[in-house]
């Protein structure tokens, strides 16, 4: 067995609701390298939060609970470490990025003050040295006059400025895993770029694995890898990043690339979204969740999960449809794109 | 005549401070802006955050008072309009808000946000009222049974159908769209976006359509608005922007989406833009967009250059730029003119 920096397998998280079991993680697999970047991929609901959450061991517990699976980081695996250890995973070895910047920084602490709070916590450092590393951090993710800026509070500092705030108090334990959670949604497009660039430059610096969170596939195809596509809890495709956009096999990947305009696009083409909502996830169906929207279902979808089929290297699919039909169907998408020779 | 005609649109909010309230300053939300909106087309108000998009939209309205300029929709002036005018106005002119969740009153059934519009102007009796609203809700893509529910048994996008069918109940000629698909996910998003042209097609609808998202903008307009800091920079068919555009800050928004196709991202060169954007409420003199902007000289800090048609018949016909540094295109060719363009100079200096 290879050795990767993150080993995820079968991950399943559920929480236990009033209402029934909300399958909100339902046996993910994915394995993450030093300086690679997975996308994960995904509509509201689709469990790619739930995901990273586990990862952290940030499940709130009741209602939530990892019930399977294994999470090996660097050997360890992080379902077995006690709280105390956790937190020491969670300031050194893996960070997180939010996607609200604004609600992810307390209102009444100084800039610097919060950055340097981390580092103390994480790294004993003394005061006065955790204020120097603050202020050099806050510097490195490009925060103009660091020194005046670090004695000022967070509402003083635009959005994307906030979230170069967030990457700054991420990175500046050095993590080995770097979670980055929607982190340019809240964000124009300008600003998205520039946030976009310092997490690659952080990457590239720290060595780290990045873990992406968007429902934005520009973003995907921007700076990911790979990818993974999640639906209702469950991964209906896993590849590098080229296999997804122009070698799709799973149904609710064409669903998703085809519901997207296009700027690029020379001459308007009528979008082709995918019928009806997404699922209750306290309702999914024993079999594939897509079922239902699926424009292709067969009657075996609704009984059983299929297995993962290795479509091209490194290349996984959860679908019904035998391969040969489903590469019939896709030929007719008005959407689908071959890759430029 | 157009039938919508925007000219010299201002937005003045005042800033209030100490415990007499005293205006200690403006934000320049909106300030001087001018554009048509032919009848059947949509065009699309594209922009940053603090832009000024969606103050345009409401102030189109008069949903938010105008501190000046006119807006015109058909021949009759929108903003020195009578309260009989304005209620006639108020039926061809509608608005569909961003968020389906804050937009909808969480207390009434659908039924009665729907078919308030209907109540408020007095259209038919009860029976044909009911029947009108079973009808909305069949023709965005609801059932009439649902009309019983109330707004929380909806998804987002659900909801946001439920908003059109508001905006569309007293067959309006108009309807401002702001941000409508900005809450919603991909694929939902592309059910509203089509339904969107469908209605167009068959209620020959024109559409003034706000958002952040440019993907989506030129997937639905007619021609696009490029708004900065209050002003208008750029206007022009959707389908030549992408290709030509003029403006640097056009340029530099187009050249930060992301497409959603790798091969094209890895050859694309990313236009950085440095900085955030300025407060409104203390606009940058001269050209506002001066300060981030890569070709700015001298002339750009002195005044706002004016909105005026571009130069080269390749940018197409019905282009505008506000840039003394405009890109222009000859024979396929793109390049920046030494000399600052002379249209867009302030009259005293032309």
């Amino acid at each position: 067995m290879a050795d990767h920096l993150l080993d995820v397998k079968d991950l399943s998280t559920y929480f236990f609701t009033h209402a029934g079991v909300v399958k909100a993680v339902n046996g993910v697999s994915f394995t993450l390298e030093r300086n690679e970047t997975i996308g994960i991929v995904g509509e509201s609901g689709s469990g790619k939060t739930v995901a990273a959450m586990s990862l952290l061991g940030l499940i709130p517990d009741p209602p939530g609970k990892v019930v399977g699976g294994t999470l090996m980081l660097d050997q360890r695996d992080l379902r077995t470490l006690s709280d105390e250890e956790m937190r020491a995973v969670r300031g050194n070895d893996i960070a997180m990025i939010f996607q609200d910047p604004m609600t992810s920084l307390n209102p009444v602490m100084k800039v610097g003050k919060q950055v340097a709070e981390a580092i103390v916590l994480h790294q004993k450092k003394s005061n006065s040295e955790a204020r120097r590393m603050a202020i050099a951090a806050l510097a490195r993710v490009g925060i103009p006059d660091a020194p005046r800026r670090a004695e000022q509070y967070p509402f003083e500092f635009s959005g994307g400025m906030r979230q170069r705030v967030m990457i700054a108090m991420a990175v500046s334990s050095n993590p080995d895993v770097l979670i980055a959670d929607e982190p340019t949604t809240a964000l124009d497009v300008t600003i998205q770029a520039q946030i976009i660039d310092v997490i690659r430059e952080m990457q590239f610096e720290f060595n780290s694995g990045v873990i992406l969170i968007t429902h934005d596939l520009g973003v995907i195809a921007e700076i990911a890898d790979k990818v993974m596509v999640m639906y209702g809890g469950r991964t209906v495709e896993y590849a590098p990043i080229d296999e997804i956009f122009y070698n799709a096999h799973h149904p609710y990947t064409w669903g998703l690339l085809s519901s997207l305009p296009r700027l690029d696009a020379s001459k308007k083409v009528r979008l082709t979204p995918i019928e009806g909502q997404p699922p209750n996830l306290l309702f999914l169906p024993e079999g594939c969740p897509f079922v239902g929207r699926c424009p292709h279902e067969l009657p075996q979808c609704r009984g059983e999960w299929p297995a993962e089929e290795t479509v091209a290297p490194a290349h996984g699919v959860h679908c019904w449809i035998p391969v040969d039909q489903r590469l019939a169907l896709r030929a007719e998408l008005p959407h689908f794109k071959e890759p430029a020779a | 005549m157009s039938l919508l005609e925007v000219s010299d649109l201002r937005k003045h909010f005042p800033i209030r401070t100490g415990v007499l309230k005293r205006t200690t300053g403006w934000v320049y939300a909106v300030d001087g802006v001018s554009f048509d909106v032919e009848k059947g087309e949509t065009m699309g108000l594209v922009g940053e955050s603090g832009g000024g998009k969606s103050t345009v939209g409401r102030a189109l309205l008069r949903l938010t008072p105008a501190t000046g300029g006119n807006v015109t929709f058909e021949g009759i002036n929108v903003m020195k309009a009578s309260r009989g005018e304005m209620q006639k106005l108020r039926s061809d002119m509608q608005i569909v808000f961003q968020d389906p969740y804050a937009s909808l009153n969480p207390r009434m059934r659908v039924r009665d946000i729907v078919g308030e519009g209907l109540v408020i102007h007095d259209v038919g009796t009860d029976a044909e009222r009911k029947k009108r609203v079973a009808e909305l809700m069949d023709i965005v893509g609801l059932s009439p049974e649902q009309a019983e529910r109330y707004p929380h048994e909806f998804s987002g996008g659900q909801r946001q159908r439920i908003g059109i069918a508001r905006a569309l109940a007293l067959n309006p000629k108009l309807i401002i769209l702001d941000e409508p698909v900005s809450a919603l996910d991909v694929s939902i998003r592309a059910q509203v976006l089509n339904l969107l042209e469908d209605l167009q097609d068959e209620f020959d609808l024109t559409y003034v359509f706000v958002s952040h998202d440019l993907s989506v903008v030129k997937h639905i307009s007619d021609r696009v608005a490029v708004m900065y800091l209050g002003k208008l920079v750029e206007i022009s068919d959707s389908a030549v922007l992408y290709d030509f555009p003029q403006h640097p800050y056009t340029e530099a928004l187009l050249s930060a989406v992301p497409i959603p196709d790798p091969q094209t991202e890895r050859s694309r060169k990313r236009i950085m833009l440095e900085g955030d954007v300025p407060s409104p409420a203390d606009p940058p003199k001269g050209c506002v967009f001066h300060p981030r902007c890569p070709r700015a000289q001298e002339i750009c800090t002195t005044a706002m250059p004016r909105h005026v048609p571009t130069p080269g018949a390749d940018a197409g016909e019905r282009h505008e730029v506000a840039c003394y540094f405009p890109a222009r295109f000859k024979d396929g060719q793109r390049f920046v003119a030494d000399e600052p363009f002379r249209d867009a100079l302030p009259e005293d200096q032309a």
